[in-house]
């Protein structure tokens, strides 16, 4: 296979496995921290213990999420060089910003909370999950500040023939940034919350513990709800910022060729034709494309023909169109995907405030457990469209992805790599599901080692190590 | 004053040298699980030992490449697309390595946690070797063209001089991660651990005694840099010969200072030897990457500087603040979280 083919293939995969974990990490975080916070306040041990369950299953996630983004950083300067070279100037100062500024605040305190919970003072310790929580965050608005430069590149000059920063605060200013961060962190949120509220709606099925996981759905479900419907309207501010900036993308995620016409319907169902650039048969609904791309029942919205011809102008000769398949449905998938969890949201927080959640509600548990795979459809599916949408681009406008790999690497090598980082992916995914699996039918009142003997730290063998 | 780009090569050594202290002993801790351990609960203790720190300190390295990213694009993506096949290995051991600590203590049996010493084991023994092996060749040389692609078969990346690069460097940390341990465990343990410790260190100096002579025939860095790298040796042997002392004097604190000295030195090292340049070519040397082909534009470097000079205070702060946190033993009585 051509080596193009192969790092694209290897960049997919590890990212898309990588961002498996990185949402559901962000989101677990900040419950962990609301519920320890809880503890601190009301100062009731449930709430201690609901931190403690809760961390077991975030750092077994963590765990993954950090070791499979050593890969990600490394990818850059492995597989695609040639980008590197161009962009390093200005994508390079985020990535290490982002290192700087987050990795080592998550990673520190990360281990001052596992083994600080008898060390630290309650406050303290609760301090240091937050910044565990912050850090994540940060991480992901740097991560995304050097995404953004790709969807929309601004703050900088071409000069000897590569992509200079000549404005960082542009660079962090982005608009593009100020829509996918809210977006994709809301998204994180949500996340975090349906895994507690599943994992809690299967407990609550299976009678066990019902008031430890009554009080974690509880909490999680109204961080769901809101995370959820944030998510969505946060969408609707980058689907209207899309169809300024990258008009193609937008164009394919309708599946629309020709000019969508005043007011603009909005496709729920295409049989999309790509080899004759037409739509054989369609479902649509009247005002709605309008409606997102400008918050207003009017305005049209331009087709991939009409910007083919525009780009071919400004770029020259080529195929500018992205794959719209992939374009169109993912979008429509993430879509779906969202709006059963706002509905699932609502739901749970209307038991929960009726006080209903004790009841036997059989079949809601149950849709509760199948949708913790509903956010991780929706990111995968979000990110699919981002970045297919974008191409052939790398960098907008700038750099195609064909002119981004490395030509030093063969595709001997890409192969070799592809088939290592796959098989230890799988390895990594088949032990972590079943590590989730256990501590969850364990639940939160067992012990971590069953040969644990405790004594005090701070006594006689305590003794200061520097003496 | 220091241009721009020469900060950032001084910062870019900085964070390796930081790298290495500290990742150096989580390594050689994570390598003495194998052998230093008896039991079950010896190999937790020390796993223990490191268990809060070992995360923070591999972020160094994610830094230090970063910041190659960020302040020498060309560097960055010359290294690490020639060093392709090392660079995976790299990977798949350090990610073993770091779900093995999260996991191991998971589940009560044999064959599980024996799976998960082998990955610690490899994973905490592999790394070091692997860039003890990029760092010699950086200094050696390799086939960079004019257009700055490397294109390495493998005996240009792994031969004898980089292959005594690794191991030295391997030892190196070994005995580190044995003088952590020293002073994080008790009673047999630590014995056992200054004990060997002290063995390791007649091994280690004919290491770093055969890895000089090489690079002074291998490399051209005695010839650039004579004067600086002489001076760096004779500190060095002062604190080999210090920590030898302070070994068997069981004052393994100092002893522990002397073995991270040696690193900084040897690491120092190589970052003076090739300066200013980033990557030699065995092709030309006019196709060698410096400090200012492999760099980004001025405002760049600027604005990281600013960045850089404002959170790494605030960075060494709290790890520090950890290390206090943590300075108590492990002991096989208290709770042990991994």
């Amino acid at each position: 296979m051509e080596a193009l083919v192969l790092a694209r293939l290897q960049f997919a995969a590890t990212t898309i496995f990588h961002f498996f974990f990185v949402p559901l990490s962000i989101g677990l975080v900040l419950l962990i921290a609301i519920m320890e916070t809880m503890y601190v306040v009301k100062g009731k041990e449930e709430y201690k213990r609901m931190a403690k369950f809760w961390g077991k299953l975030f750092l077994i996630n963590f765990a993954v999420g950090v070791v499979t983004g050593i890969i990600q950083e490394f990818q850059f300067g492995m597989n695609w060089s040639d980008y590197s070279r161009f962009v390093g100037d200005v994508f390079g100062a985020p990535l290490a910003v982002e290192a700087l500024f987050a990795f080592f605040m998550e990673s520190t305190f990360i281990g001052l909370w596992i083994f600080g919970w008898d060390r630290l003072s309650k406050k303290v310790h609760m301090i240091c999950i937050w910044l565990v929580a912050l850090g994540t965050t940060v991480s992901a608005f740097w991560i995304l500040a050097a995404n953004s430069f790709m969807q929309r590149p601004v703050g900088y000059t071409i000069n000897n023939g590569r992509a200079e920063m000549n404005d960082f605060f542009a660079l962090i200013g982005n608009g593009q940034l100020w829509v996918e961060f809210p977006h994709t962190v809301l998204g994180a949120f949500a996340t975090g919350a349906f895994m507690i509220t599943g994992i809690s709606a299967y407990k609550m099925l299976r009678k066990q513990d019902v008031q430890f996981f009554k009080k974690s759905f509880t909490i999680a479900v109204i961080i769901g709800l809101v995370a959820s419907f944030g998510t969505a309207l946060a969408g609707h501010q980058q689907s209207q910022y899309l169809v300024k900036t990258q008009p193609m993308k937008m164009a394919a995620a309708e599946g629309l060729w020709g000019k969508s016409g005043d007011p603009a319907p909005w496709t729920v169902y295409a049989h999309i034709d790509t080899d004759n650039g037409k739509n054989n048969f369609e479902i649509k609904i009247p005002y709605l494309l309008s409606f997102l791309s400008y918050s207003q029942f009017s305005g049209e919205v331009k087709g991939m023909n009409e910007l083919q011809a525009e780009y071919e102008q400004t770029y020259g000769p080529g195929d500018y169109i992205p794959p719209v398949k992939t374009t169109f449905w993912s979008f429509r998938i993430m879509v779906a995907a969202g709006c059963l969890m706002i509905l699932l949201g609502m739901y749970g927080v209307y038991l929960a405030w009726r006080k209903k959640l004790e009841r036997p509600n059989k079949w809601y548990y149950r849709l509760m457990l199948w949708g913790i795979s509903l956010p991780f459809i929706a990111n995968t599916a979000g990110w699919v469209m981002t970045e297919f949408g974008r191409q052939p681009w790398t960098v907008f406008g700038l750099m195609q992805t064909k002119d981004s790999v490395s030509p030093s690497v063969t595709s001997g090598q890409l192969l070799f790599s592809l088939i290592a980082y796959c098989a230890i992916y799988t390895a990594l995914a088949i032990v972590m599901v079943y590590l989730f699996v256990k501590t969850i039918k364990k639940g939160p009142y067992a012990e971590n080692h069953t040969d644990d003997k405790s004594t005090d730290p701070y006594g006689k063998e305590g003794y200061h190590a520097v003496s | 004053m220091l241009s721009l780009n020469e900060l950032w090569f001084v910062l870019v050594a900085v964070l390796f040298i930081g790298f290495f202290f500290l990742e150096g002993f989580d390594f050689g801790v994570g390598m003495s699980t194998r052998f230093l351990a008896k039991n079950d609960m010896e190999r937790r203790v020390l796993i223990n030992s490191i268990g809060p720190f070992w995360d923070a300190n591999e972020v160094w390295l994610l830094t230090a490449g970063g910041a190659m990213f960020a302040a020498f694009p060309n560097w960055y993506a010359t290294m690490f697309s020639g060093y392709y096949t090392p660079l995976v290995v790299l990977l798949l051991a350090l990610i073993a390595r770091g779900v093995a600590f999260e996991f191991r203590g998971k589940v009560a049996n044999g064959k599980w946690k024996g799976t998960w010493d082998v990955a610690i084991f490899l994973g905490s023994l592999l790394p070091p070797f692997l860039l003890g092996v990029v760092f010699s060749g950086l200094m050696k040389g390799l086939p960079i063209d004019g257009d700055m692609e490397m294109k390495a078969g493998l005996f240009d990346m792994v031969n004898l001089y980089t292959l005594v690069g690794g191991i030295t460097v391997v030892v190196l940390c070994l005995v580190h991660g044995l003088m952590f341990a020293s002073l994080r465990t008790t009673g047999s343990l630590q014995e056992r651990a200054r004990k060997l410790a002290r063995k390791l260190m007649i091994p280690l100096a004919a290491l770093f005694v055969i890895f000089g002579v090489m690079t002074y025939f291998q490399t051209d860095v005695f010839k650039v840099r004579g004067l600086a790298l002489v001076l760096l040796a004779v500190v060095g042997v002062a604190c080999f010969l210090l920590a030898g002392m302070f070994m068997s004097k069981h004052r393994d604190g100092w002893a522990f200072g002397m073995t991270g000295a040696l690193i900084a030195l040897s690491i120092s090292s190589v970052f003076v030897g090739l300066f200013p340049r980033v990557m030699v070519s065995s092709i030309s040397e006019t196709f060698s990457l410096t400090i200012h082909n492999a760099a980004s534009g001025h405002y760049s470097l600027k604005v990281m500087t600013i960045v850089a000079l404002t959170l790494l205070p605030f960075v060494l702060g709290y790890q520090i603040w950890s290390y206090f946190v943590f300075h108590k033993r492990v002991h096989e009585k208290e709770h042990l979280e991994y």
